[in-house]
């Protein structure tokens, strides 16, 4: 083990586990840290590596720490940093080649890790970098004595070759639907909405850039204030949390469509749950899911990986004009004796109402009225009377705040109602043609059902903040708040570039990272292959690969079989061939004219062939001319030589 | 019957057979299988395709196949390491029996591309490792202890190589005629038999190369070199130059006169007469009981005697 091995070992683990920082215990990545300076401490001064028994008490230590951490040793979280933490305690005992072996098949193993958690492009080339200097560590393990250059040159040639041939694989290899076995819950990242709604879980969902979903509409798209995008549909509020509730059976929703539709496909981020998002209301969809009595999409499993599909919507409709009377009492629900203020307010419109859409406009009207301000940072609300708080005292508030208190208003009035949750508005990406959905999108509303119209949509954020609705968050809010920089007002130029790079990613995604079973067929077959089977791919590709190895093998291998023997060559050995097998060889240091005398000493009735076939050997290689005609002679005489 | 077969495969597989002059590694002579490094990779990289799978991640997918491709790559270039290189057996210069032979081997590389991690192995399990750089000769020395008196010789050696990653053991047969003497090893001390000297030191003078001692009349023939142009710009007449050298009485070591009662003993004993004689400018023979060797002096002949030493009763011809 060279002192320049063990640096570089360190600085291939150092690459890989530096993008898990972020996610590790602090605790974890101080110790491994400290475990890697240890190492090249000792390197440096040449100290002795520390006894076994330390070791496993480290070990151990850590292993229970993170028991404690995570409550588990397996799944996505425990899991990576157990390994990051064994990988730099293997180091503590690197003494062999094998060792360091292992430590560069941990390397590898910790890059895929890495794409649990990222897959993007900046990922991606941080990781072929990475990839760079594990390879170089590698040749340099087995050849510890070449300098830099080489080792760079070898390992660099190694990976560009292994590009092309990668491409290959990539797309003929057959894809498997995974997963193959249960995924541990914490498998996939979840971002995005929850299936509960409280004071403040939107608004932090707000200050995330991270991208919801991408649609593209068919044609043109609808007005930036029809754009609602349904998610989960609350009923149940406890007084200070809406909760989706255990809803009645009643069948399948119906609705009147009262517009033309409006078609578009939607690429939805993973968010490891169980809905998709549509415009309000969705008529059709592309693939496998199903819409609930109140309208919300929901597929069997949680999304565990980007999905693209087309849907249908129609912008005007009327829903559920029938609603069961089991569903209008869930939509009545209270929680008895909290917010008597509010209670108190919604039996004056009650009374003071001609109808319930009276009731509606009179609630909207005093948002509007009152001195209410849309904020991103509302003041705490800490008493069990959470909506009276909001409405008679700090009247500061997000969507959450507004759609909550206006539902509460309404129930209390005796008007059925909801909450629904979901993306508003979205962003339109020049470039690539599509709408870009944020998680700042993120939204919260109302709908009260009115007898013959079905469920409406009521916006209160639209009364207090139409900018909001009609624009975007970014002008509905003051630009002192908290809100993501970009959000804000960007240069135009750095808009621009954004939305560029949002075009890249868009296609990385859709390309690189959706590549599933389903996009290889339709590829394939785009590319003309027909009737796609397993066995088939694994032909092809089995095939494709030999190809392109065979190419290189040629390329790589090319000398050997530049200095084959000349044709002239070839048929003078014949004729030594003929010979030795008379029992007369040639011995190494024989010319051809010494060899055919000796022949001929030996054997009269072949002298005047071989001699011949010398002269003419002895023309043809130091005559200094080549001639066609003299060499064709050669062959044949030499052909028909017998002995 | 098993080992039968597997010995006829090998036979007809490897083809060994002792070669003689250069032997350039044509894709023929080079075998390629996986080492156990290269099988525990292609575990790993099953592992993380189910991992691929499972978590359905694309970059993963990637990085397996770069993986799986860069092995196989890594194949061709152990391959192309070995490939076309041209090997040459050298000379290996005798040793006394306890030393090292050190076997030469000529390597040439012809390629553009330095050959790195080469190395050669003897069925003792004794290795040299080696560079071979780009259009240039390299020379090997391939040390095998020398535990008997007589021919050594090295057999088949393996040349081999595992880069650029370990992956893949590349290998080739060197069976080259090579054979190096090896002279018995001299007993430590031992009193030289008493010589027929006249004076009693055992030298005396004659007509030689190396002290001057005089001048005497030139007579046809001399060679010019020789003839003292001095003496004859002094109009002294053609002289020529006349040397002498110290020479040791003749002295017979006899086989018989060793007081070892073994053969081997008696042949130890009369190594460590040949060079102390050598060593104190005497002339000597051999007396052994296949034969004499007449007396002589000088290198060749303390090397010739070394040889019937070392070749005695082996059935070597002398």
């Amino acid at each position: 083990m060279t002192k320049p091995l063990i640096y570089a070992l360190l600085l291939s683990i150092l690459m890989v586990a530096a993008p898990h920082a972020d996610h590790l215990p602090l605790w974890v990545a101080a110790l491994c840290v400290a475990l890697l300076l240890w190492r090249a401490y000792l390197t440096r001064s040449g100290g002795t590596l520390p006894t076994r028994w330390l070791l496993t008490a480290i070990t151990l230590a850590g292993a229970g720490g993170i028991l404690i951490e995570f409550h588990t040793l397996f799944g996505r979280e425990a899991g990576v940093t157990l390994l990051i933490l064994l990988t730099a305690l293997k180091f503590m005992e690197l003494r062999s080649s094998r060792d360091a072996m292992v430590l560069i098949y941990l390397a590898c193993f910790i890059v895929i890790t890495n794409f649990l958690y990222s897959q993007s492009i900046p990922t991606a080339l941080y990781m072929l970098a990475t990839l760079l200097v594990i390879v170089t560590t590698w040749v340099q393990l087995n050849g510890q004595t070449i300098a830099l250059g080489p080792r760079l040159k070898i390992a660099g040639t190694l990976l560009l070759q292994a590009i092309p041939l990668t491409l290959v694989l990539f797309v003929l290899f057959p894809r498997v639907q995974g997963p193959l076995w249960g995924l541990p819950q914490d498998a996939f990242a979840s971002s995005g909405l929850s299936d509960d709604m409280a004071p403040g879980s939107i608004s932090r969902l707000s200050l995330s850039e991270e991208v919801a979903f991408r649609v593209v509409y068919a044609s043109a798209p609808p007005r930036r204030e029809q754009m609602y995008w349904r998610g989960p549909v609350l009923w149940l509020f406890d007084g200070r949390t809406w909760t989706q509730g255990r809803g009645a059976r009643t069948g399948a929703p119906q609705f009147d469509k009262l517009s033309q539709p409006i078609d578009y496909s939607v690429t939805l981020e993973p968010h490891n749950k169980r809905w998709l998002f549509a415009l309000e209301m969705p008529d059709r969809l592309s693939v496998p899911a199903r819409l609930t009595d109140d309208f919300q999409l929901l597929r069997r499993d949680a999304l565990k990986e980007r999905l693209r599909y087309e849907a249908r919507s129609h912008l005007a409709y009327r829903a559920n004009p029938h609603e069961a009377e089991a569903q209008l009492q869930r939509a009545l629900q209270l929680p008895r004796g909290l917010n008597p203020r509010a209670l108190e307010l919604a039996q004056r419109w009650r009374t003071e109402g001609t109808n319930d859409a009276a009731v509606v406009r009179a609630a909207l009207d005093h948002f509007n009225r009152e001195d209410f301000r849309y904020t991103l940072e509302p003041p705490l609300l800490a008493s069990s009377n959470s909506i009276d708080e909001f409405l008679f005292e700090t009247r500061e508030g997000f969507c959450e705040h507004y759609a909550g208190s206006f539902v509460f208003l309404m129930r209390a009035a005796h008007i059925p109602a909801r909450v629904v949750t979901g993306y508003q508005g979205g962003e339109y990406n020049e470039v690539g043609g599509y709408y870009i959905v944020r998680q700042s999108d993120a939204h919260a509303w109302a709908e009260v059902w009115l007898s013959g119209q079905g469920w409406v949509r009521i916006d209160p954020t639209a009364a207090i903040a139409p900018t909001r609705i009609e624009r975007n968050l970014a002008a509905a809010v003051p630009n002192t708040a908290a809100l993501p920089f970009m959000a804000r007002s960007a240069p135009q130029w750095l808009r621009d570039l954004r939305l560029n790079w949002d075009a890249v990613a868009n296609r990385w995604n859709q390309w690189v990272l959706g590549y599933n079973s389903e996009l290889q067929f339709a590829f394939l077959t785009r590319l003309g292959m027909e009737d796609i089977t397993w066995q088939k791919l694994a032909l092809n590709m089995t095939f494709a690969l030999g190809l392109v190895v065979a190419g290189f093998a040629l390329y790589m291998l090319r000398h050997l079989f530049a200095q084959q023997p000349d044709k002239m060559q070839t048929a003078w050995l014949k004729v030594c061939r003929k010979l030795a097998k008379a029992g007369l060889p040639r011995a190494p240091h024989e010319g051809a004219q010494d060899y055919a005398a000796r022949i001929a000493a030996a054997r009269p009735d072949l002298a005047e062939n071989i001699r011949d076939l010398a002269a003419r050997y002895n023309a043809l290689r130091y005559g200094g001319k080549h001639d066609e005609a003299m060499l064709r002679e050669f062959q044949r005489r030499a052909t028909t030589f017998k002995t | 019957m098993l080992s039968a077969l597997r010995q006829r495969f090998n036979t007809w597989l490897f083809r060994p057979k002792i070669e003689h002059g250069t032997v350039t590694l044509t894709q023929r002579r080079i075998f390629i299988l996986p080492t156990r490094q290269g099988l525990a990779m292609a575990m790993l990289l099953a592992l993380m395709l189910l991992g691929d799978i499972n978590y359905n991640l694309s970059l993963g997918y990637v990085l397996t196949f770069l993986l799986a491709m860069m092995a196989v790559m890594s194949m061709l270039h152990a391959f192309r390491n070995l490939a076309h290189l041209e090997v040459r057996a050298g000379r290996a210069d005798a040793v006394f029996c306890g030393e090292a032979a050190r076997f030469m081997l000529h390597f040439r590389n012809p390629g553009a591309l330095a050959r790195y991690q080469l190395v050669l192995r003897h069925e003792n399990g004794s290795t040299v490792t080696f560079n071979a750089p780009a259009q240039q000769d390299s020379e090997v020395a391939f040390p095998l202890p020398a535990t008997r008196r007589g021919w050594l010789q090295p057999g088949r050696l393996t040349l081999y190589t595992e880069f650029p990653l370990g992956l893949f053991h590349a290998w080739s047969y060197l069976h080259f005629d090579m054979r190096c003497l090896v002279y018995p090893k001299p007993v430590d001390e031992a009193t030289l038999p008493p010589g027929d000297a006249p004076d009693g030191t055992g030298r005396r003078s004659v007509a030689g190369d190396d002290d001057f001692a005089g001048l005497r009349v030139y007579t046809a023939g001399d060679a010019l070199p020789r003839i003292a142009w001095k003496a004859y710009a002094r109009e002294r007449g053609l002289q020529v130059k006349q040397f002498s050298i110290q020479i040791g009485e003749e002295l017979w070591l006899d086989f018989a006169a060793a007081p070892e009662p073994d053969t081997e003993g008696k042949l130890a004993h009369m190594t460590r007469w040949v060079l102390d004689a050598e060593a104190q400018g005497l002339r000597y023979g051999l007396k052994l009981p296949d034969g004499e060797l007449p007396p002589g002096d000088g290198q060749p002949h303390r090397d010739e005697c070394l040889r019937r030493l070392a070749l005695f009763g082996t059935g070597e011809p002398r």
